[in-house]
Formats: structure tokens, C-alpha cells, sequence
């Protein structure tokens, strides 16, 4: 799911260096002391998340395990499943129609991918059309499908432009769309998530799913790449 | 709609320069912040709604906004709402923080057994 929203990556401060240790009443000091080193980021935001999880935690909103699962959880969401259900979708044309139809529904009976958050519309690229997938105002994106975003999705640059120059930003990425096909632009929102349903590449009649999947990556679910197949 | 009525988050078709295909690998830290979100935003009924959590951040004053980083706007973004909405206040998350960097000064530990290492890498 996706999220959020906002964007781009400032100077980023982070660089922590995580040692275990526990927390809470009763401190265990029997640790290791000895080189003194910053164990987590002291900045004000740093501070500001250690804070806000400690009371959280205390008022009984979850506990620590409950913040582990979840980064687990969302860990496990990489582009991988995205590739799964492209590859399916090319190879059972009844399949792809339903996922065209109703994308959330669609994957939860038939691959049981759960796409958590918001509901997903899937956008199919055909040889007059080629999608590609932003979210203007925020950073909103198929988390639970392809992983979390890259930076580039969350910059002020890539949400600023592609609605307005897409082929030009298409061929930053080195992506060429001929001026024979249309170029459609799916702003997300916090309720509704896009994923592009790539072009099958020609030479690839007969391949199992397994090895259509292999070749399917992220850039092309977002529509900023076509597949193409290692040379 | 002119810029004048634009609000500092509302950047389509803005100028702007080249896309840069950059990535980084998420930081132990960042996916904490994101796991609070996501346990907040998943409960039923949830403590905090994703919309909420988006005007959070778009209410961020514009230097901050594009001055931090992705996961730290997530943070400012849903500690403001938390308060507006009573979950937290301002006067204990104002003294936490200030314990937080007391225990991180001494070289306590702050990060929950078993959370702190979660995550690594991506």
C-alpha cells in the first residue's frame, strides 16, 4: 500500500548501526559499554519516532514484536510479485481480464495477493497504448504488489514532470514510445494504486510463467520501462 | 488554477529537472517509522487514516517539507495528527524526546528488543 505521500529524499542523515539491546523499565546494563558509539540516529526526527513508538508501545497500541512483523511483512513485498501476476496475466487471458476488471478482488481469490491498502487498478500497455504511473501529490504506490517505492517515484522531479513531458521523461529512462502510440498518465491517490501491465516481448512464445516472471521488472509496472529480454 | 492557489505539495506539471533513477537501501530506522504507520493505518477502526497521515505531511511547512528526508516527514507528518487527535500530546512526546536523547547520549538503549536489527539491509 502505499502510501503516503510526499516526496522527495533531503539530505538523508540516517546511518545507523543497531546493537541489540532491550528498553523499557528496568534497563539492563549489563551490555557491553566499552566503544562508545551512537547506536541509533540522534537526530530530531530520530528522536522524534523513538519517542512516539516508546508511548505508543506503553499505551498498548502494539508492541514491539508487532512493529518487527510488520517491517517482515512489508520486507517480504518486493517486485517479484508484481512479475507473478504479470507473468499469469500473459499466460491466462481469462485470468488477465478479471485482473483487468477488478485488480484487488482478482488477486486475493485467484493468487491470494493481498494488496492491503487502497484498491488497485491495473492498466493494461497494448501496441496503441502505453501507461505510466505517478502520484503528483503525495508518494502513493502499490507497496503491498512491488515493494516500496524507489526515491525517484518520491521526487519533486519525477512527480512534477511525467504529467506534463511524459515521452520526455520516458527517454530520461531510456524508455522510446513511437508517436503511434498514446501516452496515459494515472495520478494515484491514497485510495486507488496503479500497476502497468507490461507488454509481452516478442520471442517469448512458449515460456512458462517462471520464466516470464524473470524478466519482468519493477520500472516496467510503473510504466517507466518497457520489458525487454536480456540480449 | 493559477500557481498562486497551489498548497507547497501540489507540484504536477510544475517544472522541475531531470529525473535522477535514484534509489537507497531502506534504513532500519525509516522502516520503524513506516511500520508504525502501517500498524496504526491497518487497525480496525484505524487510529490514523492514510489521508490523515497525507494532510499530516502536506501541512508541513514548505522548508520542511523539502528539507528532510521521506520517512522524516512521515514522522512530523504523524506525530501532528496523533496530537490532533489526542492520541499523543505535545507535552509528553516534548519530554520522551528528551529522555530518548538522554538515554542516546549515555549509550542506553532505545530501540525495543527484538525491533532494533529488524529490517537491515532491504
Amino acid at each position: 500500500m502505499p502510501h503516503s505521500h510526499d516526496h522527495d529524499d533531503g539530505p538523508d542523515d540516517g546511518h545507523d548501526d543497531d546493537t541489540g539491546h532491550s528498553h523499557g523499565h528496568g534497563h539492563d546494563h549489563d551490555h557491553d559499554h566499552t566503544p562508545i558509539q551512537a547506536d541509533e540516529p540522534t537526530g530530531h526526527y530520530h528522536n522524534l519516532a523513538d519517542a512516539a513508538r516508546e508511548l505508543l508501545i506503553e499505551k498498548g497500541y502494539f508492541d514491539g514484536s508487532d512493529v518487527r512483523e510488520m517491517i517482515e511483512r512489508i520486507d517480504s513485498r518486493t517486485p517479484a510479485i508484481g512479475a507473478s501476476i504479470v507473468a499469469k496475466a500473459w499466460t491466462d487471458p481469462s485470468f488477465k481480464e478479471r485482473l483487468l476488471t477488478n485488480g484487488k478482488k482478482t488477486l486475493k481469490d485467484e493468487m491470494d495477493i493481498d494488496v492491503v491498502v487502497a484498491d488497485l487498478v491495473v492498466v493494461e500497455n497494448t501496441e496503441d497504448v502505453h501507461n505510466v504511473v505517478v502520484c503528483t501529490l503525495c508518494s502513493c504506490y502499490p507497496v503491498f504488489v512491488l515493494g516500496r517505492p524507489p526515491d525517484w517515484y518520491k521526487s519533486r522531479e519525477y512527480r512534477s514532470r511525467v504529467v506534463r513531458h511524459p515521452r520526455q521523461v520516458l527517454h530520461e529512462f531510456g524508455t522510446e514510445i513511437g508517436d503511434d502510440r498514446e501516452v496515459r498518465v494515472h495520478d494515484s491517490t491514497a485510495d486507488m494504486r496503479y500497476m502497468v501491465l507490461p507488454k509481452r516481448p516478442a520471442g517469448t512464445d512458449g515460456w512458462s510463467e517462471e520464466q516470464l516472471a524473470g524478466v519482468i521488472g519493477r520500472d516496467s509496472m510503473i510504466g517507466v520501462a518497457e520489458v525487454e529480454l536480456p540480449n | 488554477m493559477t500557481d498562486d492557489t497551489r498548497q507547497h505539495h501540489d507540484m504536477g506539471g510544475l517544472d522541475a529537472e531531470t529525473v535522477q533513477p535514484s534509489t537507497h537501501e531502506f534504513e532500519p530506522w525509516e522502516k520503524r517509522i513506516e511500520a508504525l504507520v502501517r500498524l496504526l493505518s491497518l487497525r480496525q477502526p484505524p487510529i490514523i487514516t492514510i489521508d490523515e497521515l497525507r494532510r499530516g505531511i502536506e501541512e508541513l511547512p514548505p522548508e520542511v517539507y523539502d528539507g528532510v528526508s521521506y520517512y522524516e516527514k512521515w514522522i512530523a507528518g504523524l506525530t501532528e495528527i496523533l496530537v490532533e487527535k489526542d492520541v499523543l500530546s505535545r507535552e509528553e512526546l516534548d519530554a520522551r524526546m528528551a529522555d530518548v536523547a538522554a538515554r542516546k547520549a549515555a549509550g542506553e538503549p532505545v530501540v525495543e528488543k527484538g525491533v532494533e536489527n529488524s529490517g537491515g539491509g532491504a
